[in-house]
Order: C-alpha cells, then sequence, then structure tokens
C-alpha cells in the first residue's frame, strides 16, 4: 500500500518529443531492406517498356545461366497460381474487374508492369541477369486520354471487357432523399458558373522505396513488407495466394513513409512470396526508385466538371459534379473508392441544398491509381473552393463574404448535410477570424491594390480554403453501404505487466506519424502510470493480432478510442482487486492519478502498480476472480470526424517570368482536442508541403506512346527545403463529440486545404488580366502562358497527356 | 575484383570488391551499415549521404574505390559513448523527423552545412539541405534542428 501521490501532470496535451526517434538518428533502424537471412536470394524485376501490348515471345531460360542466378520465372510459370491482385471496394455491383496479375501473362498495359522475375546470390547478379531474358511484344494502341478512352471505337485496355469504363457511381439529394433534386437547382438558377479543374496525376513518393522479405515458415510464410497494411495484407494475400489465413504473418518493420502509396497489396509482394515458396528459401525483393515512380500505384488524376448555381445575392442553390476518374490499367486494393470518397465532401462546409455527384472510373495503359494523402477529399476540395471563388468573381463579391454566407455556422452543429452526413462540431468562424488576424489580410489587400494600380510587374494574389474533410475512417456501417469490403474498427489490447509496466497492442501501423508517442500519452493518462513505463505494440499481425492499419487520419479517432475503451476495462478489473485488498466495496472507491482510495478516507490507497503486482502472485485476489487485469477492446466509430480549418495564402507572381513565390502561408486548423501539439503540427507542415506541391510542382507526366517522362525525382520535382517557405500554423479547438478523447485526425488535413489556397491566390493575382484559371502545378511556364492567353498551358512537350486527356487543356484566359 | 581499405566509424576494414560497387552498397551489404539508407537511383534524395575524408557525400554518387584508403562516418558513428551529437539532438528537440528514413542523410548533410557556415541564415539553411529530400516534414523542423545545433535557439519543447 502506498500513500497517493501528487496527481501527476497531464500528458495529454503536452509536446512530449517522440519515443521514435532515438533509432532513427543514430541510423539503428530495421527497414526491412536492412534484413538478411541466411540462404536469402535477391530478386530483381523485369518490366515492361511498352505501354500496350501482346506478349508474343518469353524466355527466361538463358537468365538461368548467368552467375549467381538460382532461378528465373515468367508470368506463365505462374499463372496458374498467382490469382489476381485484390481490389476491396467495388463500388458498384457492376463494376467491371479484368483482373491484375502480378506478373503479366499474354499482355502488358501499363509501363513498369512486370513480366518476369530473377531470383539470384546477390542483388547485383539477379539485376545483371534481366538482360539475358528475350521478351518480344507485339504493340497495341495506347490509352491515354480518359474521354476519347470511352468514345465509340476507342481501343480497349483490356480484351476481355466491353468498355474502357469500369463503373459509373452516382449520387443525388433529390433521390437519395437527403435535399433538394439537382434539375430544379440548375433550371432555376439566377446564376450559374461551370469550370473544368485537372487534378493531375501524382506520385506518392514515400522516401523509403517498397521493400519485402518472405521467409517461407513450415506450410507457411513469414513476410517483412514495408507496408502501412499488415493485417488487411495478411487477408488479401492469403485470399489471394490460397494460403490460409492463419498461415500468414505479416510484419512491418520501420516503415518510411506511405502517404497511402503503401496501402495495395503489391505484385511485388505476390512475386517475392510466389518465389521464396517455389524456392523454400528466404527471398527479399526490394525496388528501385525508378522502379517505384514507375509501377508503384499513383494518385489524383481526375477530371473535374463543375457547376454550381446561386442566386444573385450569393446564396450558393446547387452543385453539379461530375468526374472522370483515371484507374490506370488496372484496380488496386481501393483505387474505385477513392474519387468515391470524395463524393460526400464537395458540399463541404457549405449549406447547399441540391447535390450531385456522377463519378466515371476508366481503364487507361497507365500505371493503376490508389490512394494519395486525403484520397478523393482533396480533390473535392479543390473543386468546391475554386468554383466558390469563380462564383464570387461572377457575383462581384468579396470571396471570403461568399463563404460567410453559405457556410454552416456554429450554432448550427450537429448539422445534416447534402449528402447524408451529420457534421458534429466545427467552429469555422473562429478559425477564419484568427487566420485573417495572422496573416495581416486586410494590408494585403491593401498592398495588392496599390501595386495592381502601379502595375507592379510583380502582383499579389490572396488566395482562401476554407475546409473540412471526413476522417477517421470509419463507421463500418458506413462503409459497408459503400460496398467497401471490410469494416472501419480498430483493435486494441493492455497488458499490466507483473511490475506495474504496461504493453499495448494496437491495431493501427505507424510509419512516421509517432503513435508511440501520442498513444503512451493517452494510456500514462488514463492509468495514472508514467509515460516511460508504456510499450506501444504494433505492426506486426502475430504480436498484434487484430487490425485494420493507418490511413485516411483513422489511427487516433479510432485506434486511440479503442486504446481508451481498453484502459477502462483495465480500471474496472484493477477497481475489483483494489475493493478487495482495501477491503472496501468497489462503490466507495474513487480512481485518481492511477491509484485507488476510498472515498473520504484518502489515507490508504492502493497504486496500479500494486494491484498489478497483487494480480501477477494471486494470492489474495476476490473469489472467483481469473488472475489477470488484462483486457483489450475494438471500437466501431458512430460517425466520422471532421476536421477542419482555414487556410491562407499570399503569393507573388512575376508576370514577366510566370514565377510563383510564396510569400505567407498561415492556417488554422481544428482538429479537435490534440494529443501532441508538437505532432500536431508536424503532420501540418508536411500535409502542408505535399499540398503545395500538387498546386505548383508535381505532375506525373506521358508522353504519346504512354511512357512516363517523369521517372526520377529530378524530373517528378518533389519539393525541396528550398522551395518552400515557413508555414504559420495555429490551431482552434472545437472537441469532437463523438469520441471520449474529442479527437478528429490531422493526417491528412494540410494536404487536402493547402492546394486550392496556393492556386485561389496564383489566380487572384492574375484576375486583372483576364486568367480565370491556371492548370496545376502552376509552373512558371504555365501561368506565363495563361498571361499569354495561349490555349495550352502543358509543361509537357507537343504530344503528350500530362494528365486526363488531350481535349481538356482549356486553361489560361477566357 | 579489387582490393579496398577503408575506416569506417573507426573501424578499419580491408575487402575484396567488384570495382563498380558503390560505396553505399559496400556500406550496408558488406560491412552491415545499415544506418546508410537508399532513397533514389538518381543521386537526387541525399538519403545516403556520409562524410568521406571530411566531407559529406551522396554515398550512392561514390565508387567504393574512389574512397579507397579514406575515413568514412555514418550516421551510426556519430554518437560517442551514448551521447548525440549536436545535430542528432536538435533533430530530436525540434521533431525535425517523422518516418525517419531522410534522417541520416539529413543530418549529415546538415553537419557539413554548419562546417562550412557555422551561422547560416534561414535562407542559407534551406539551400544548404536543399540536395536532400523529405516527404514527411515540409522542412521546417529542420530547418529549426539546424538553427539550434548552430546555437541559434534553444529545444523547442519539453
Amino acid at each position: 500500500m502506498t500513500a497517493v501521490s501528487d496527481r501527476p501532470a497531464a500528458e495529454i496535451g503536452k509536446a512530449r518529443r517522440r519515443k521514435e526517434d532515438q533509432h532513427l538518428i543514430t541510423g539503428r533502424t530495421t527497414w526491412t531492406d536492412n534484413m538478411t537471412l541466411p540462404g536469402m536470394v535477391h530478386l530483381a524485376i523485369l518490366r515492361s517498356p511498352m505501354a500496350h501490348a501482346t506478349i508474343t515471345s518469353i524466355d527466361a531460360t538463358p537468365a538461368r545461366q548467368r552467375p549467381g542466378v538460382v532461378a528465373a520465372f515468367t508470368g506463365k510459370d505462374f499463372a496458374d497460381i498467382q490469382g489476381d491482385l485484390p481490389c476491396a471496394w467495388p463500388v458498384t455491383p457492376d463494376m467491371v474487374n479484368p483482373g491484375a496479375p502480378s506478373l503479366a501473362v499474354t499482355q502488358v498495359n501499363h509501363v513498369g508492369e512486370a513480366v518476369a522475375v530473377v531470383a539470384a546470390r546477390t542483388k547485383a547478379e539477379a539485376v545483371d541477369a534481366l538482360e539475358a531474358i528475350d521478351v518480344e511484344y507485339e504493340p497495341l494502341p495506347p490509352v491515354l486520354d480518359m474521354e476519347a478512352a470511352v468514345a465509340d471505337g476507342a481501343p480497349l485496355v483490356h480484351p476481355n471487357t466491353t468498355s474502357n469504363r469500369s463503373y459509373t457511381w452516382t449520387f443525388e439529394s433529390g433521390a437519395a432523399g437527403t435535399g433538394q433534386p439537382i434539375d430544379g437547382a440548375l433550371a432555376g438558377a439566377e446564376v450559374t458558373v461551370t469550370r473544368r479543374f485537372i487534378q493531375q496525376r501524382l506520385i506518392p513518393s514515400f522516401m523509403e522505396p517498397r521493400s519485402v522479405v518472405v521467409q517461407p515458415v513450415g506450410d507457411g510464410i513469414l513476410m517483412h513488407s514495408s507496408t502501412q497494411v499488415p493485417h488487411i495484407l495478411r487477408t488479401m494475400l492469403g485470399l489471394t495466394l490460397g494460403i490460409p489465413e492463419h498461415k500468414v504473418r505479416v510484419s512491418a518493420p520501420d516503415v518510411g513513409g506511405g502517404f497511402g502509396g503503401k496501402i495495395p497489396v503489391t505484385p511485388e509482394e505476390v512475386i517475392t512470396t510466389l518465389v521464396a515458396r517455389k524456392l523454400g528459401k528466404p527471398a527479399k525483393f526490394t525496388e528501385s526508385r525508378s522502379e517505384s515512380i514507375m509501377s508503384a500505384h499513383h494518385g489524383r488524376d481526375q477530371i473535374q466538371d463543375i457547376t454550381i448555381t446561386a442566386k444573385r445575392d450569393g446564396t450558393v442553390t446547387g452543385l453539379d459534379v461530375h468526374l472522370f476518374a483515371d484507374m490506370g490499367a488496372y484496380l488496386r486494393l481501393v483505387g474505385p473508392g477513392v474519387p468515391i470518397l470524395g463524393a460526400f465532401m464537395y458540399n463541404a462546409i457549405y449549406k447547399i441544398p441540391a447535390y450531385r455527384f456522377v463519378c466515371e472510373g476508366i481503364f487507361t495503359t497507365k500505371t493503376p491509381t490508389d490512394a494519395y494523402r486525403g484520397a478523393g477529399r482533396p480533390e473535392a476540395t479543390f473543386a468546391i473552393e475554386r468554383i466558390m471563388d469563380e462564383l464570387a468573381a461572377e457575383l462581384g463579391m468579396d470571396p471570403m463574404e461568399l463563404r460567410r454566407k453559405n457556410w454552416i455556422t456554429h450554432e448550427e452543429f450537429p448539422f445534416t448535410t447534402v449528402c447524408g452526413l451529420t457534421y458534429d462540431s466545427g467552429n469555422y468562424e473562429a478559425a477564419t477570424d484568427r487566420a485573417l488576424e495572422l496573416i495581416g489580410w486586410d494590408e494585403l489587400r491593401r498592398e495588392q491594390a496599390e501595386r495592381r494600380e502601379r502595375h507592379d510587374p510583380v502582383q499579389l494574389g490572396l488566395g482562401i480554403s476554407t475546409f473540412t474533410e471526413m476522417c477517421g475512417l470509419a463507421p463500418s456501417r458506413v462503409l459497408g453501404s459503400l460496398d467497401y469490403g471490410a469494416g472501419g474498427w480498430e483493435n486494441a489490447s493492455i497488458r499490466m505487466l507483473a511490475t506495474g509496466k504496461v504493453e499495448v497492442v494496437t491495431g493501427t501501423s505507424a510509419h512516421g506519424q509517432g503513435h508511440e508517442t501520442a498513444f503512451s500519452q493517452i494510456v500514462a493518462d488514463k492509468l495514472g502510470v508514467p509515460f516511460e513505463d508504456v510499450e506501444i505494440i504494433h505492426g506486426d499481425t502475430q504480436s498484434s493480432p487484430k487490425g485494420l492499419d493507418t490511413y485516411g487520419s483513422r489511427s487516433l479517432a479510432v485506434g486511440g478510442i479503442a486504446i481508451v475503451q481498453a484502459a477502462d476495462k483495465v480500471i474496472e478489473k484493477a477497481r475489483r482487486v483494489a475493493a478487495h485488498l482495501l477491503e472496501a466495496s468497489e462503490d466507495d472507491l474513487e480512481f485518481e492519478a492511477g491509484a485507488f482510495s476510498v472515498k473520504g478516507s484518502p489515507g490508504s490507497s492502493v497504486s496500479m502498480g500494486d494491484i498489478a503486482f497483487a494480480t501477477f502472485s494471486a494470492h489474495n485476489l476476490p473469489d472467483g476472480m481469473e488472475p489477470s487485469l488484462d483486457a483489450d477492446a475494438t471500437y466501431d466509430p458512430v460517425n466520422f470526424s471532421f476536421p477542419h480549418g482555414t487556410h491562407l495564402c499570399a503569393v507573388d507572381v512575376d508576370t514577366e517570368t510566370g514565377r510563383v513565390t510564396i510569400r505567407k502561408y498561415v492556417c488554422v486548423d481544428d482538429v479537435g482536442n490534440p494529443i501532441n501539439p508538437l505532432i500536431v503540427e508536424g503532420q501540418v507542415h508536411g500535409g502542408l508541403a505535399q499540398g503545395i506541391a500538387q498546386a505548383l510542382f508535381e505532375e506525373a507526366v506521358y508522353d504519346d506512346a504512354g511512357n512516363l517522362t517523369t521517372g526520377t525525382f529530378v524530373d517528378y520535382t518533389p519539393p525541396s527545403a528550398a522551395d518552400l517557405p515557413s508555414f504559420t500554423t495555429d490551431r482552434t479547438v472545437t472537441p469532437s463529440t463523438d469520441n471520449p478523447l474529442g479527437v478528429k485526425g490531422v493526417g491528412e488535413a494540410g494536404t487536402i486545404a493547402s492546394t486550392p489556397a496556393v492556386v485561389n491566390a496564383v489566380v487572384d493575382a492574375l484576375r486583372p488580366f483576364g486568367v480565370t484559371d491556371v492548370q496545376m502545378p502552376c509552373t512558371p511556364e504555365r501561368v506565363w502562358r495563361a498571361l499569354q492567353g495561349t490555349e495550352k498551358s502543358d509543361r509537357a512537350a507537343s504530344g503528350t497527356n500530362a494528365y486526363g486527356g488531350a481535349a481538356t487543356t482549356e486553361g489560361g484566359a477566357e | 575484383m579489387t582490393k579496398i581499405s577503408m575506416t569506417v566509424d573507426e573501424v578499419s576494414y580491408s575487402d575484396e570488391i567488384e570495382p563498380r560497387t558503390l560505396l553505399v552498397h559496400y556500406l550496408r551489404e558488406q560491412l552491415g551499415k545499415v544506418g546508410t539508407v537508399v532513397g533514389c537511383d538518381t543521386s537526387n534524395c541525399g538519403a545516403c549521404t556520409v562524410e568521406l575524408d571530411g566531407q559529406s557525400v551522396k554515398s550512392c554518387t561514390v565508387l567504393a574505390v574512389q574512397a579507397d584508403g579514406g575515413t568514412v562516418t555514418t550516421i551510426e558513428g556519430l554518437a560517442v559513448a551514448g551521447a548525440l551529437d549536436p545535430m542528432q539532438q536538435a533533430f530530436h528537440d525540434n521533431h525535425a523527423l517523422q518516418c525517419g528514413y531522410c534522417t541520416p542523410g539529413m543530418i549529415m548533410a546538415a553537419r557539413d552545412l554548419l562546417q562550412n557556415n557555422p551561422h547560416p541564415s534561414e535562407h542559407e539553411i534551406r539551400e544548404g539541405i536543399e540536395g536532400n529530400l523529405c516527404r514527411c516534414t515540409g522542412y521546417q523542423n529542420i530547418v529549426r534542428a539546424v538553427q539550434q545545433a548552430a546555437g541559434m535557439t534553444s529545444g523547442a519543447s519539453s
């Protein structure tokens, strides 16, 4: 028995430096590629140089004669056993999924598709042997433009389909009963603004190239993979290859970033498994960056046709959205669902009475697409925030005034939207007021007017993005209603060790987010134990057997709540032991600062550590009580969470060179209660960098033969430190009312919000010149061309497809 | 095969290698110095940065034979007797890493920057580390870390 100590300082809300850092800053890391196992073979993969072709002959035999080569396989060798890479999101009952082999057998459908694999003693020997493999291709016409792909007589990507359209997914508020019919809004509109926006194709660009090691174990396998989703991977890999799930163990060791790019089951994971099982030896495949850029899935790539209707006074009356979404050559794990995740976010923070969303998923002969940070929601946010600016220009209204006129006010929460989602909480006014103050909006507007007046060759532009997002994926019932193949719950378990130390097992799987630190803070507060006494276990299906992993800003808002619930169960078990030890009634006990005491007599108490040891020794427990305090919980959220915020961007645009320089970027995010403000700020910074990169720098470009011409970081131009400014970040706190921590999620907010803020700023600078859009990325060339009024503003060379389609090149001045 | 000798993190090594072997592959595959990582194949990302004879190099851009007779310090050799290098400490203090994959190269490049310019401006820091890509942090906290290591600020938080 110990006296009640002074209550320790609350951990939640403290800017704790991270537990994770020590091994990362000293190079004591466990990246998958670091792993070498006895007898391991190294794999190299031969990839298609053709966008679309029939494989007329292929012979890997010569590779087998090369030094050090253990085996070589082509698609034919695996045709009967490789199955199809899984797609878990058949968004419509009639969605066409032509199948996706890991190693191409008869046809290749994008540059970079795997056609053969060599296993050798060293990676260098494996790579050397690739050149000995003979492949003959009969070219087929590439399919690059989404609109052309669904025109009559278009060549088919897949011979076993009748159209390049995979699906058409529709939502209409009149039919759904969540709002008014769109037709009425369109017919009766006082003002109608229609725009086409292009979401260029992006490459997630996680810094650690993907790597996988497969070790045959008995009749099963142990896979180490650089994945975001060890649990989903285990289930899906078992289903794909016919290996019973309990014979598959997946471990995600240190994982170097993901951003959605490490969600799908990859061809390389399947190929490595097949080779390892064929040879009965451990096998490793690590991609080069060039392979990663060419063959790991891409993101975005949508053509957005947006129509907004309003009254002359600025009241928005309807929103009509049509998307072409490029699936690329195959449907990956959640690829078809990515644009659908955006369907519920186009109405954003606004009270829009009528809404329609139609999305056509299209096959092309390009790298498959799937989730990339934000996944559907950045596209939605971009479209609505851009068209609100266009509507404001049409109405002659201040763009912020237009937003204020239409947004949900803080008194109106909870608010059910035209999509049927219920936003639990928010305060858009507070975040916006704070952001305007921080950036000095009025002063900047005055400066802008002055510089316009004197025809300054460098013009100032001011951009707004008032955003919300749905995250914390996700209520299982909602996912079910969207035909997703799994639920959205999360699991946690807590083990109280004999010495009072605590092990927490989570089914989320971090790859840079700082779960070990943030979750330790939560448990330290809940159980009243020191932060240092908590160990977070994750990322291995053996030690963390149950979970649905990390994506969609879900780890805290779902996984964190599972931990809270498990902790509550531990406390209730401990209460029973405490009552027994204190010879008191459970009802008379209070639990505070990690100790139970009898209400009104604080002199005698038992700490969590005392109870843990008493339970371990089990000498003196209540009759019939099992000697364990351990507990687990599986939490299925009742709702999404809805972070929001206001992002403001000021850019200098050199009208002579087209160069855009971010002068000031201010964001005020409301992510609910922050567990660790240091981590929250870091997530916002990184998110901003990626969203700004879409606005200004990055684009995956294909030539007219379907070759990716941005095949290195030199060409794809992810930003360096010299390309980005320092950001001013701040928060408002409007706790979520749907979970006990009041948290919302922060992983994607910066990316979702920032892109339209930057582009709105660029267009704002150029609007006096008659420019109404600049296609992303707003490179100097595109900005300059927009100013010249030339219709084509591709940075890619003539004959190339820098985005969805060649017929979509409107941009520049009207 | 070619014989080379070099000192890496204060240990002497002597090996027969293929002449085409890159320094980073020699470090990782033959010496087990897996703290130094490979992030690209175009010398663009800087994840593999190490110190060779007192200067930072991208070890994917140096043949191991070019380092023959040289002295290499990797991220694994920075902390002495458990005491972090000031740059390592600054990265921790300022939350200048998330996934940590770029971190070894970023720390080595940042040390080199301060060797050449002990009191850089923010602009000079940003220009100085532009050969190293980070996808997680947006660089702001990396800049803060370099400023701390340069003695310009104290740690960010508890």
